[in-house]
């Protein structure tokens, strides 16, 4: 289409114009569209496999790691976990510990998981077929909110230490939740946490987002977090 | 930082669709409730085009203003909130602008260059 040289274009959504002295290229690109399209690749793998991927997401420290070595020892199934941190695999070694299958993928000065590093954790970890995939983010209310990696749940944490405010400082991570977990809950007669503010701040930033309570260390409010896991489990395998 | 990440894709997907054309200028969109900073964007812009054909181009954003219509009361207005709230109280509101996050489009340094490719690959999906 060019008017001035007569070279032409039409790749179909490659369009290409001339412009001044150089050529202009309408591309018309989703900046997540390459993520995206290895997010879908993830998630044909674990549907093929009848495997129900969570990804899990806080700030550090909500006791993310701690929470899933207790789930690991109660859920009656395989399950696995993929861990994202920056360094160490501290929290691979404390999962394997509990009795789950752990790949930690180390992400440098990188602040999230994508859907690339998730398939090549899934090629180390291979999951068993039928399993629950806990991938834990890295810890961070911010980035990883924008990089699907395939799971058909995500999951926020936060704890009670940290200001009841957040879901409303940080928009973008809550507005995507399907679940949002409010853990050390044994240390509330101890700290100034508005619970019902809260609550209102995680529905004020996604009304359908389901909100649970529970103490990682203690156990309390442990089942009906397995009996969320339960219930998102069975679609995912039919 | 996932400008980082965001702005490595702008360059790998450039670098797919146009093959060796040499790019002098890049034109973003990075709409203003779309989760993403544009200065930290031109900040990291520089450092992954290095070695690349997109090497010394201009990077241009358009930044797009935030807009939203409300579910109760059907009413459309121009916001700069990820969580707006309609005038009418209504927090049960739909953000339908300004949270986009795309290449629009790049000028390739030679007119007639024809951008290798550009017969051959498709649009990106999504």
């Amino acid at each position: 289409m060019c008017g001035t040289c007569g070279c032409s274009d039409d790749g179909p959504g490659v369009r290409v114009t001339a412009a001044g002295h150089g050529h202009r290229v309408d591309l018309e690109v989703d900046l997540l569209a390459g993520n995206d399209a290895l997010a879908a690749r993830n998630r044909e793998r674990f549907d093929a496999a009848g495997i129900l991927a969570v990804n899990l997401m806080s700030s550090p420290g909500s006791g993310k790691t701690t929470l899933l070595e207790r789930t690991v020892r109660a859920w009656d199934g395989p399950c696995a976990v993929l861990e994202g941190d920056q360094e160490t695999t501290a929290d691979a070694d404390r999962i394997a510990a509990a009795g789950a299958r752990a790949v930690q993928i180390n992400t440098g000065a990188g602040c999230h998981l994508d859907a690339a590093m998730v398939a090549r954790g899934l090629a180390a970890l291979e999951p068993e077929p039928g399993s629950v995939l806990f991938v834990e983010n890295v810890g961070n209310l911010v980035c990883p909110a924008l990089f699907a990696l395939g799971e058909h749940a995500r999951v926020v944490i936060m704890s009670v230490t940290e200001g009841a405010d957040k879901p409303l400082k940080y928009p973008h991570m809550f507005r995507t939740a399907d679940l949002v977990l409010l853990n050390k809950i044994d240390l509330l007669p101890y700290v100034d946490f508005p619970v019902d503010e809260w609550a209102a701040a995680v529905r004020r930033a996604r009304p359908e987002a389901e909100i649970l309570q529970v103490s990682a260390t203690t156990g309390e409010g442990l089942e009906p977090w397995l009996g969320w896991l339960r219930a998102v489990r069975t679609p995912a395998r039919t | 930082m996932h400008e980082l990440s965001l702005t490595q894709s702008v360059v790998d997907a450039i670098v797919e669709r146009l093959g060796p054309a040499r790019v002098r200028l890049v034109r973003l969109e990075v709409g203003k409730l779309s989760g993403v900073v544009p200065d930290a964007m031109r900040f990291c812009f520089d450092l992954v085009v290095e070695g690349t054909t997109v090497a010394g181009a201009a990077l241009e954003i358009v930044e797009p203003e935030g807009s939203a219509r409300c579910r109760t009361c059907g009413d459309a207005f121009g916001t700069a909130e990820v969580l707006p709230l309609c005038a009418c109280g209504s927090a049960d509101v739909e953000v339908t602008g300004g949270a986009g996050l795309r290449i629009l489009a790049v000028e390739l340094e030679e007119p007639c260059a024809e951008p290798a490719g550009a017969r051959t690959t498709g649009p990106a999906s999504g």
